[in-house]
Formats: structure tokens, sequence, C-alpha cells
């Protein structure tokens, strides 16, 4: 059956888009990220227009990421004055997102950049995951428990405009925080990204914030930000597919339910070694088509923009 | 499941009525007037049987029908052939950029571009034959604009340049264009039902963009240009999906609003039929 997507402007298999935003929902619900790094390359592969992708990927991320953060709200566990502070630095990162967006779409590079910051976003982030995880099983194998390294920061604990986080037991200066929140928001607009699979880490490793509301804090700003983006590129480059995403985040929500049953019964090590692989064979398949010949080398696009 | 809101053949066959009772006059003045003293004098008269037409979501593409008559028309040269119609749809104007992309490092990359001013975004030829003409017939050309997607002024903005990428620019312009479907030239899709009554099937594809596009038709006399007839059609797209391009245009923020209120409604309503704790 197929539908009309009236934004990206072509008819597409319903089941196939159902699929895959069920698949990703699984695997965001098994390994608690959020998908939009899946979403966004797969329907680049569907021949989903990039533009489009990235603004309909943010407004996915907007559906999976409230779910999970209701759940955290109620369990209690996001610091509400991180995530403003964070979502101060998120807000201001994706309006200039937005602005190198527009810009690259004139200039006719968007496609590339996306693909780049995607190959490089997706191999890096794969590589570091597998090479932690195989560490891991190793380990467990050897049956050599290792505590975690405790690595010292100390110029960020030297930065002024110290605050005090009661929720997550810190006393921190914000420029680290809003840096990094501005860092996450240049990615939703650019990359229709939430941008959980970064802030996570720098959290925990930059600011040490306790991993316990690490989650739930990283997916209470990133509802803001993604929504802002999708507001926001709505306005500027008419790219949010309304229809496309309701399909996505209908599938997400209800895929990422028996991701999360599923989740639990298995092993952490090994299911992060899974994730890596695939996050890299994904970077992978969009390094491919920057590197093979195109059909045509010519391509068309209404309007100007010529340079 | 064919979605355009074509009237009935019902319709058609009135459309052909219609213009036969147009003809049919004239036929008679010509038996009147001696045939050598206007030589010439030959006119080009069209209808449609609509002047709007309505493209509903699971729109595949169809025919349209143009009715015409060539009024006062010389019977000896009308009996060996010698008029000839050419009928074509213009869609709406708009600019395009083609872009080229060359290897850099490796990659595929957009390098050169170039922005045609102001080109029909769709156009669909139909004619009683080829227009370009072969050895023994002339081509069917008009004074001024020109007939064809040959004659599609191709005009770069800013151009710097070598005139041969301008061509090679172009080339692809008219390549990417036909591959897409919404350039293309039908020839032999014109036929004459009677000795001065045509038909004109013009091909709409799946893609025709909405907006005022012009209906040509062109009437020649041993492959020289007589004259010309314009009528505007309407394409008017439908249903729920146009409605969202719409909202989607013209409220931009509120439906981005939109959007992201649906998302917030998908994701707490996840939440609570799912609640586990």
């Amino acid at each position: 059956m197929t539908i009309y997507l009236p934004i990206a402007e072509l008819s597409v298999n319903i089941f196939v888009i159902l699929g895959m935003g069920a698949a990703v929902g699984f695997l965001s619900g098994m390994f608690g990220v959020g998908g939009g790094f899946l979403i966004t390359p797969l329907l680049i592969f569907y021949n989903i227009p990039p533009v489009v992708a990235v603004a309909t990927g943010a407004n996915q991320v907007v559906a999976s990421s409230v779910s999970g953060a209701i759940t955290h709200f109620r369990r209690g566990t996001l610091d509400m004055k991180l995530g403003f502070i964070l979502l101060a630095g998120g807000l201001a990162g994706a309006t200039v997102g937005i602005w190198i967006f527009s810009l690259l779409r004139r200039l006719g590079q968007l496609d590339l950049v996306i693909s780049l910051l995607y190959v490089v976003f997706l191999g890096f982030i794969g590589s570091l995951m597998l090479v932690e995880s195989i560490n891991a099983i190793r380990k467990t194998r050897k049956g050599v428990v290792t505590p975690r390294m405790a690595g010292q920061h100390p110029w960020i604990h030297r930065l002024p405009f110290k605050m005090r986080f009661k929720k997550s037991k810190i006393y921190l200066s914000v420029i680290p925080i809003i840096l990094i929140g501005f860092g996450i928001g240049v990615l939703t607009s650019v990359m229709g990204v939430g941008g959980g699979f970064i802030m996570v880490p720098a959290m925990i490793y930059l600011l040490r914030v306790p991993t316990n509301v690490v989650v739930g804090t990283s997916l209470f700003q990133i509802i803001f930000t993604t929504a802002y983006t999708t507001v926001v590129q709505a306005a500027t480059n008419y790219s949010v597919d309304i229809v496309l995403a309701f399909i996505l985040m209908v599938a997400g929500v209800v895929g990422a339910q028996y991701g999360v049953r599923v989740g639990q019964k298995l092993r952490g090590e090994q299911l992060r070694a899974l994730l890596a692989l695939l996050v890299l064979a994904v970077g992978f398949r969009l390094f491919l088509q920057l590197v093979i010949t195109p059909d045509d080398i010519y391509s068309l696009a209404i309007g100007g923009g010529a340079h | 499941m064919k979605r355009v809101a074509f009237k009935t053949l019902a319709l058609k066959a009135l459309g052909l009525i219609a213009l036969l009772s147009l003809a049919a006059p004239s036929a008679q003045a010509q038996s009147i007037v001696p045939p050598s003293q206007h030589e010439g004098d030959e006119r080009l008269e069209i209808g449609m049987n609509t002047s709007q037409i309505a493209i509903t979501p699971d729109f595949a593409g169809t025919d349209l029908a143009i009715f015409g008559a060539v009024v006062n028309a010389d019977e000896l040269l009308n009996s060996i052939g010698q008029y000839d119609v050419v009928v074509s749809l213009e869609g709406p104007k708009d600019d395009a950029t083609v872009r080229r992309k060359d290897r850099v490092f490796g990659i595929w990359i957009n390098r050169q571009s170039m922005t045609f001013e102001q080109v029909p975004q769709s156009y669909t030829l139909s004619s009683t034959r080829k227009i370009e003409g072969q050895p023994g017939v002339p081509p069917l050309d008009a004074p001024g604009i020109g007939i064809g997607i040959d004659h599609i002024g191709l005009i770069p903005a800013g151009y710097m340049g070598s005139g041969d990428s301008l061509t090679e620019f172009r080339d692809a312009y008219k390549r990417l264009k036909k591959k897409s479907g919404l350039y293309q030239p039908d020839p032999g899709g014109v036929r004459f039902i009677s000795s001065t009554l045509f038909q004109a099937n013009l091909k709409l594809p799946a893609n025709i963009p909405n907006g005022t596009h012009m209906v040509r038709a062109t009437l020649f006399k041993s492959g020289k240009f007589v004259m010309e007839k314009t009528l505007p059609l309407r394409v008017v797209k439908t249903g729920l999906e146009q409605t969202i391009t719409n909202a989607a245009h013209e409220q931009p923020v509120l439906y981005g609003m939109a959007s992201v209120l649906l998302a917030l409604i998908t994701g707490w309503g996840a939440s609570v039929m799912f609640r586990r704790d």
C-alpha cells in the first residue's frame, strides 16, 4: 500500500516506513537511545530528500523522547535545573544550526555535509562503542571486574559562574553545560538527531553528572530542542513532513516498548557490541554513497541558488 | 482509479458537437465565397471540455483532450495533408538550478551550478507530425517563441563561463526534465477526426505542477506558421495531502507547532498506554 508524502513529494510504501519506525523504535528502546541518528540515514537510503529526512527526523525524536522523559520524571531521575541550562545552550545552537542548514541548502552542499557528518559521527561513535564493548566482553570472560577510572578534569571545575545542582549533587560552572547544549543544538538542526548519543557520555565523563539522572535530563532537553528545531525547520525550509513523521512516531513508540523488554533480558556488553556494528554499517553505507560514481552527475532543483 | 476529475465522455461529445456546429457554417460560407478569393484566410479554433483540472491524491497521470477546427481550410491543400497542428501545454514558470558533481578527494561533490530563469516547470507537446522535420519536410517553427523543447528559452542567471558548459547544462536540464516525465513530446498526438476537425491528446504526467498552464495550439500550412490560439488551464491539486502542503507553505509556524503537538500527544499517549510502573 503506497502513501503520498506531501512534503517529500513522493509516494512510498507505508509498510516500509512503519517497519523502519518500528525497527528503530525497538533498537532505541533496547539500547536507551533516541534513534534519530538511525532514522535520518535510513530515510535517506529510501530516497527521501535529505532536507526532509533531517527536519522530519527531529520531529520524530520529539515523540520518542517525550515518553522516555515522562517515565524518568515519574521516577524522579530528572534534573530540571541542569536540563534548563542545557536547553538555553541547545536553543541557541539550534538557531545557529538552522542558519547553517539554510546556507548549505542554498549552496547546494547540504546533502554532502549531512552525509559527511553522519559518516564521521557514526564511524567515530561506532568504533568507540565496539572497542569498549569488546573489552568489556573479554573482561567478563576472564572474570576480572575493573572499577571505572574516575578521570580528572580540573580545568572544567576551575571555570567561573558556578551553580549548585541539588538533584545531580554537583557544583559546576554553567559554561561547559551551555557549550555542550549548544553543540548538541547545532547537530539537532543539521543532522536531525536528538543528540543523546553524544550528550550522555559528555555529561557522564566531562560534567560528572550521576548516571541515574543523565538519561532523564538529556531526554528532557532533547524534547525542547527538537520541538524548537521542528518549528523553525517548518518555518524556514518548509521541510517537515507531518505524514511521514506521524507514521514513524507511531511505529517508533510501539517498537520502543518491545525493545525495552528485550533489552532487559540481554547482556549489556553484547547489546552494545551489536549496536556498534549496526552504527558502523549505516555509516559505511553512507560513505559508499559518497564515493561511488553517481548514475547522473547532474541534478536539478526548483528555484534559484546557483553560485 | 483515474484521479482527474474529468467530465464524462458525454461532455467530450458535447464539445465535439459544439465545434462541429462552429465549423459547419464556415464550411457553408466557403462554398458561397469563391475559393480563390481568400487564400490564407484559414483560422484555428480550439476548445476544451474543462478549464480546470482537479487532481486527487492517487493521480498517476492522464490524457487531456483538446478539440479544434481549422476554419476556412483550403480543401485542396487539406486533402493532401498540408495542414499541421501542434498543441502544447506549458506549465507555470519558475527558476530551476542544475548542479554538476565532480570528484574531489574521492568524494562526489556538487561543484558547478547554473540557474535558468523562469523556465516552464512542465512542457507537453503533441503534433500531427515530427516538429523537427525531415528530408523534404520542413520543420514546424513559430516566429518569436518557437515550438518544442529545444526552443524553450534557457537563460542562465548571472552566468559567466564558456559556451561549452552552457550547452552541457542546457542538455542536462532537458534530459533530467524528460526523464522525470515533466517534458514530453508526442509526435502524432494530434489527429484529424474529419477533414477540418482535430483532436489533440496531451499526456499530463503524475507529477504535474500546480498552477495555471497554457494550452497553445499552432496551425501550419505547408510547414509555414499561420496562427496560434492559447487557452489557460488551471491545475488544482485537491485532497488531504494538498491541504497539508498548503498549510506547510502558507502557515509554516502553525504547521510546525501542529507537528510538534502531534509528536507530544503520540509520545505522551504511548507512555500512558504502556505504563508499567
